[in-house]
């Protein structure tokens, strides 16, 4: 019985793709809104109906209740789903819908305002016999105020905007002089950030867990829990990773955690999908953190470990139905975990990336979700949430789970932009992460120092090189078996490859193993049966060297000629030549802007200046890695050729 | 008769040493390979044959007849790359300074009169400090002789130079006759006069990098093809390109098999053309996505950056490709760009090497410079390659084909084959905005009836269907299927066969 006959999602990206493939199998009609960067987005190639509603910013699109209401309108959709961000937690939107007759896919208003009011939701909390972190329930008025309660409630603490999330307005403070410091700049944070500079005090868990609860309220008083996500891998407040169920929870501390949280959504008169967050310190006490009264990002691994879809859940909730099941029926199967892949840069202190897709292919596998909000060919633009898409494993165990959402990264390819993935594999392979030993401080202690990729074992090393002797065979297709050498970073692996009906022989120091692959050149990922391991190499091709990448770690390996190996490991690496200190204008123009200023550290292909010539942009990138010395030239100014623009040092 | 049969491998034995242990330590010091390590390289193992290993030079003045090693400074001969047949010669820096005798000359000749006769490519590793100077005029007789059999080669079959060390003076006239030239990074030179006598002339205080390094002529000069960063390098990535030549101009270019499918579809290709016209795009995301296996082997990267060129498969069959950048300069074309394309098209028309052409062109580059430097007949040499060419020209606009710029992009007019555009194409005498202000100049004053008439205009000639109605287009394709009709294309043209009216040579603007 699909109650709704068409709803519209007000959202974008990989949440609005997701929730309209379910609304597709229940036979819904999906409409799509979208701004004006988004018009070729893959959320609007997925939507039956699509609705611009204006220009780029969110503020103007995403963001503007009236437009999405009006949208509704247009299409005659009955309910609208807010997705994650954006709409979904300001209770405008319900308003709004409720007054044009629209139902909402999500909770009542009143309970998202209350939720959304951190003080107000701690309060409930704290009345529904809900641990709370130590602290003080209510603004905190000024600096003296907070050191008084820190006094009380002992160092180390924590300062949170009461509008706050996200990370921004947070600080701790370890001292009385760090937090009065870390007060005025987290007010001021705040009142940037949300227009409210309120604060809240409490206890700073060190090194804390974080550990949220699925719930979900119908409405007819029923409300169960979905058991436990771990979301602890995050960085700057933002989850990485995130798993169910999770490897900290004792079945005591589930349930336990598990009433509590039904217990505040009871108390809130929760009806939809929602989430329960806690910090869990190392002796397994868990506090109370705040309710999301949306669907999370890292859904899916709940629906992967018990079977279900909440975006339908919620959309029958929204249409009045009744939970068709009870706490008693639900169980946790196996195990899931989840990698976001992130436009962003990890080898630049991860800045957003944007630009045009060039390539984009998704892996598969047993156990393999992918939620996808992109496309190869679409454009990341710069105005919203890098997140790109989310991999999604499970398995019987967690072991298998990890193993499998490894090797999907592997195979995971993502080209034109900068994007994270090798970040994601290298953490899925790190032995803490293995151990799950997981800490929010996780990354900041793993790789304190940013990413700069992996140092492979040698074990990995010599699965790249059969790799790249494989696809050297295939792509030169020498009939015979041919004796050559793998340079790999400086080493030299002599080899006998020999193509093989499924793949390609190679024998290497006595040991001869056949490397099952259908493989062809020109394809972006390798997938290859090496005796008993299955290895997914990224792969290209550039000029006589093969980049291949698996697992957070980077190989050029070149296979050639033995006796040519001998010759080229005796050519000397040459010092690059002394190139020009200055960024010269290549043709005639107009400098339409300069991207960087003077003392900026800027990377090889990074954009520094954009031109106007033949009325066309053309975007001046550096040639090397350096520094900006001072910039010459401005913007407006008319340039001649060879006209100096910048300086470097 | 064993003593005799041993006296010849002694002589083989003296002639391999070349200029001795030292000299040899000091190639190898400053990061260069001998002449023979780089022959070893360059061809399939032991299939090289060595000619004229006992030649000497015979001069007598300036105590040279003193000084004789076999070989004279060069080896000669010829072997297989990737199993067909090839003609080389390799100066020996290590022998006289790889210096160039009349012997040595003789040498050169010999091998090249030979891969005339057969029908096969030339390649010449150069590394020489010049003319034999104790030998006088003999030695430029020897150049001349050289010069001229690049001429007569020309054409016939396939020569290319590389440079991997010095060159200078007349000796760089033979490399510049050839079809490609290729050098080492850092450790080749390429100039008519050298540092120490611009410096006397112009008192240009210049080093022998800047004035003809690799990067100068890669960059400034677009004198040489490609440079690589050392020799061994250079030798395996020449292995690769001699896979797209024929070895004369009696044959077709080789075929490789591949698996790639020709009827593979790009879903992405259909976004490459953002929506703002004035918003670049790679070209050579295109280029990658439609060629077999995503390889295209590229000359000329960074000269004139503004068109592409290089070569690729299609279905196995070797193409020349001659693409518009609008990542630079908008993919205008100017005086560099034509005078690269040019050459590249009429190499591939010599060598029956079909060519691919991406159009996205807005025009010829304004200005003085380019006036005063003669874009009228550089430009005219890109329309006349194309117009001569005979062989099969397969051509896809995608999106601005301009005024002038596009007859000159192998058109229909030039005899092109089959001309494609996707409706992203705008094909017409200017961009809207610079038509209506011509068109309608009264209405100047007047900014919303200019938008207007604009628009208007936009409508009515920015696309490919008014160039299609007259059939100056064959038709327009969806991106995403343009690699299978590409492929279909090519497939449809290898039976071409077209010819010119017989002349003595044609007159191209040079």
């Amino acid at each position: 019985m699909p109650s709704f006959k068409k709803i519209l999602i007000a959202n974008r990206g990989e949440i609005a793709c997701r929730i309209m493939r379910t609304a597709k199998r229940m036979g819904i009609a999906a409409v799509a809104v979208y701004s004006e960067a988004d018009a070729d987005a893959r959320h609007v190639r997925d939507a039956d109906e699509v609705v611009p509603i204006g220009p780029a910013s969110s503020a103007q699109s995403y963001l503007d209740v009236k437009k999405i209401v009006a949208a509704c309108r247009a299409t005659g959709a009955e309910a609208v789903h807010p997705g994650y961000g954006f709409l979904s937690e300001n209770p405008a939107l319900p308003r709004a819908l409720a007054k044009a007759g629209i139902a909402f896919i999500g909770p009542d208003p009143n309970t998202i305002a209350a939720m959304g009011d951190k003080i107000a939701a701690k309060q409930i909390a704290a009345k529904a016999g809900v641990p709370t972190v130590p602290g003080h329930l209510g603004v905190v008025p000024d600096a003296r105020a907070a050191v008084a309660i820190a006094h009380r409630i002992k160092y180390p603490v924590m300062l949170k905007a009461a509008a706050g999330g996200g990370g921004k307005g947070m600080r701790i403070a370890r001292t009385d002089a760090e937090l009065e410091e870390a007060f005025r700049r987290a007010a001021g944070e705040a009142k940037t950030a949300f227009g409210d500079a309120r604060l809240f005090i409490e206890k700073y868990v060190e090194r804390p867990r974080h550990i949220e609860i699925q719930v979900l309220g119908d409405g007819h008083g029923n409300v169960v829990h979905l058991f436990e996500r771990e979301c602890s891998i995050q960085r700057r407040h933002q989850k990485v990773i995130e798993e169910a169920p999770s490897p900290f929870l004792d079945a005591k501390t589930r349930s336990r955690m598990g009433e509590a949280a039904v217990a505040l959504a009871r108390a809130a008169k929760y009806c939809s999908a929602g989430t329960v967050e806690f910090i869990v310190d190392r002796k397994r006490n868990f506090y109370f953190l705040e309710m999301n009264t949306r669907l999370q990002v890292e859904h899916p691994v709940t629906e992967l470990v018990t079977g279900l879809d909440l975006v339908e859940l919620m959309i029958r909730i929204a249409a009045g139905e009744p939970l068709p099941f009870a706490q008693k029926d639900l169980q946790l199967a196996g195990w899931a975990v989840e990698a976001r892949v992130y436009a962003e840069d990890p080898r630049r202190g991860f800045l957003p990336s944007a630009g045009r897709l060039v390539r984009y292919a998704e892996p598969a596998g047993d156990g393999v979700r992918v939620d996808g909000g992109v496309y190869e060919g679409a454009e990341i633009p710069i105005f919203y949430d890098p997140m790109i898409a989310k991999v999604a494993a499970c398995g019987k165990n967690r072991a298998t789970a990890v193993a499998r959402l490894a090797q999907a990264l592997d195979g995971f390819v993502v080209a034109g932009i900068s994007h994270n993935v090798d970040f994601l594999a290298a953490m899925l392979r790190n032995p803490r992460f293995r151990r799950g030993d997981l800490s929010t401080d996780f990354i900041a202690r793993e790789f304190p120092k940013g990413f700069g990729g992996v140092k492979p074992a040698r074990g990995e090393v010599e699965l790249a090189v059969l790799a790249a002797t494989t696809a050297h065979a295939i792509t030169t297709r020498s009939p015979g078996a041919e004796s050559a050498c793998v340079m790999l970073d400086g080493d030299d692996f002599p080899v006998i490859a020999r193509r093989a009906a499924d793949g390609v022989t190679i024998s290497r120091s006595r040991r001869t193993q056949l490397v099952r692959t259908d493989w062809q050149p020109g394809q972006p990922a390798m997938r290859a049966q090496i005796g008993k391991v299955e290895a997914v190499f990224r792969i290209e091709r550039r000029g006589l060297a093969w980049r291949l990448a698996r697992g957070g770690a980077a190989f050029e390996a070149m296979v050639v000629p033995r006796h040519a190996a001998a010759l080229l490991r005796r050519m000397k690496p040459k010092p690059p030549a002394a190139r020009s200190r200055h960024l010269v204008s290549p043709m005639p123009g107009l400098l339409v802007s300069i991207a960087v200023t003077p003392g900026q550290e800027i990377k090889a292909g990074e954009a520094l200046a954009v031109i106007e010539a033949m009325k066309m942009e053309n975007v001046l990138r550096a040639e090397r890695d350096g520094r900006v010395a001072r910039l010459v030239a401005k913007p407006g100014d008319s340039l001649a050729v060879d006209q100096v623009i910048l300086e470097f040092e | 008769m064993r003593d005799i049969l041993r006296r010849l491998e002694e002589k083989r034995e003296a002639a391999r040493k070349g200029g001795g242990e030292k000299r040899v330590a000091q190639q190898h010091e400053k990061g260069k390979l001998t002449a023979r390590e780089r022959l070893e390289l360059l061809f399939d193992p032991s299939t090289f044959e060595e000619w004229d290993m006992f030649v000497e030079h015979r001069s007598i003045d300036f105590g040279m007849e003193q000084q004789k090693i076999p070989g004279d400074g060069v080896v000669t001969g010829h072997g297989l790359v990737n199993g067909r047949r090839l003609f080389a010669f390799s100066q020996d820096f290590t022998v006289f300074g790889g210096s160039l005798s009349e012997a040595h000359a003789e040498k050169i000749c010999k091998i090249m009169d030979q891969a005339l006769r057969v029908g096969a490519p030339v390649v010449g590793l150069n590394d020489s400090g010049g003319a034999r100077i104790q030998e006088g005029v003999a030695s430029l007789a020897g150049y001349a002789e050289v010069f001229q059999r690049n001429v007569l080669a020309s054409g016939v079959v396939p020569q290319v130079s590389v440079v991997m060390g010095p060159c200078a003076g007349g000796a760089v006239y033979s490399p510049a006759m050839t079809d490609f030239i290729f050098m080492v990074q850092d450790s080749s030179y390429m100039f008519v006069t050298g540092p120490d006598v611009v410096k006397t002339v112009t008192h240009e205080a210049v080093t022998h990098e800047e004035l003809g390094g690799a990067r100068t002529h890669t960059t400034k000069s677009g004198i040489a093809d490609l440079a690589f960063s050392n020799d061994a390098e250079t030798m395996l990535q020449l292995r690769r390109f001699l896979a797209f030549l024929p070895s004369s101009n009696r044959e077709l270019p080789p075929v490789r098999p591949t698996e790639d499918p020709g009827d593979r579809a790009e879903s992405s290709l259909d976004t490459l053309v953002p929506a703002n016209p004035n918003k670049p795009y790679d070209m050579k995301e295109l280029i990658g996505k439609v060629v077999d296996e995503g390889e295209f082997f590229e000359l000329q990267p960074d000269f004139a950056r503004n068109i592409v060129i290089g070569f690729a498969r299609f279905e196995g069959h070797p193409v020349g490709i001659v693409a518009n950048q609008p990542m630079v300069l908008a993919g205008c074309l100017d005086i560099d760009s034509s005078r690269k394309a040019a050459r590249f098209v009429r190499f591939c028309d010599c060598f029956n090497i079909p060519i691919v052409t991406f159009v996205d062109v807005p025009g010829f580059l304004p200005g003085t410079a380019q006036e005063y430097g003669g874009i009228i007949k550089h430009g005219a040499k890109l329309l006349f390659a194309f117009a001569e060419a005979t062989v099969p020209k397969v051509t896809l606009i995608t999106r601005k084909a301009y005024g002038g710029a596009y007859d000159v992009m192998s058109s229909k007019h030039l005899r092109g084959d089959v001309n494609y555009a996707w409706p992203s194409a705008e094909i017409a005498v200017m961009g809207p905005k610079g038509a209506v202000e011509i068109i309608f100049r009264g209405d100047l004053k007047d900014p919303k009836k200019i938008e207007r008439r604009a628009e208007e205009y936009r409508a009515k000639f920015a696309n490919p269907f008014v160039a299609g109605s007259r059939g100056f287009i064959d038709d327009v394709i969806m991106p995403h299927s343009t690699r299978r009709r590409l492929c279909r294309s090519l497939a449809m043209l290898r039976g071409k066969r077209l010819e010119n009216p017989w002349k003595k040579h044609d007159n191209i603007p040079l």
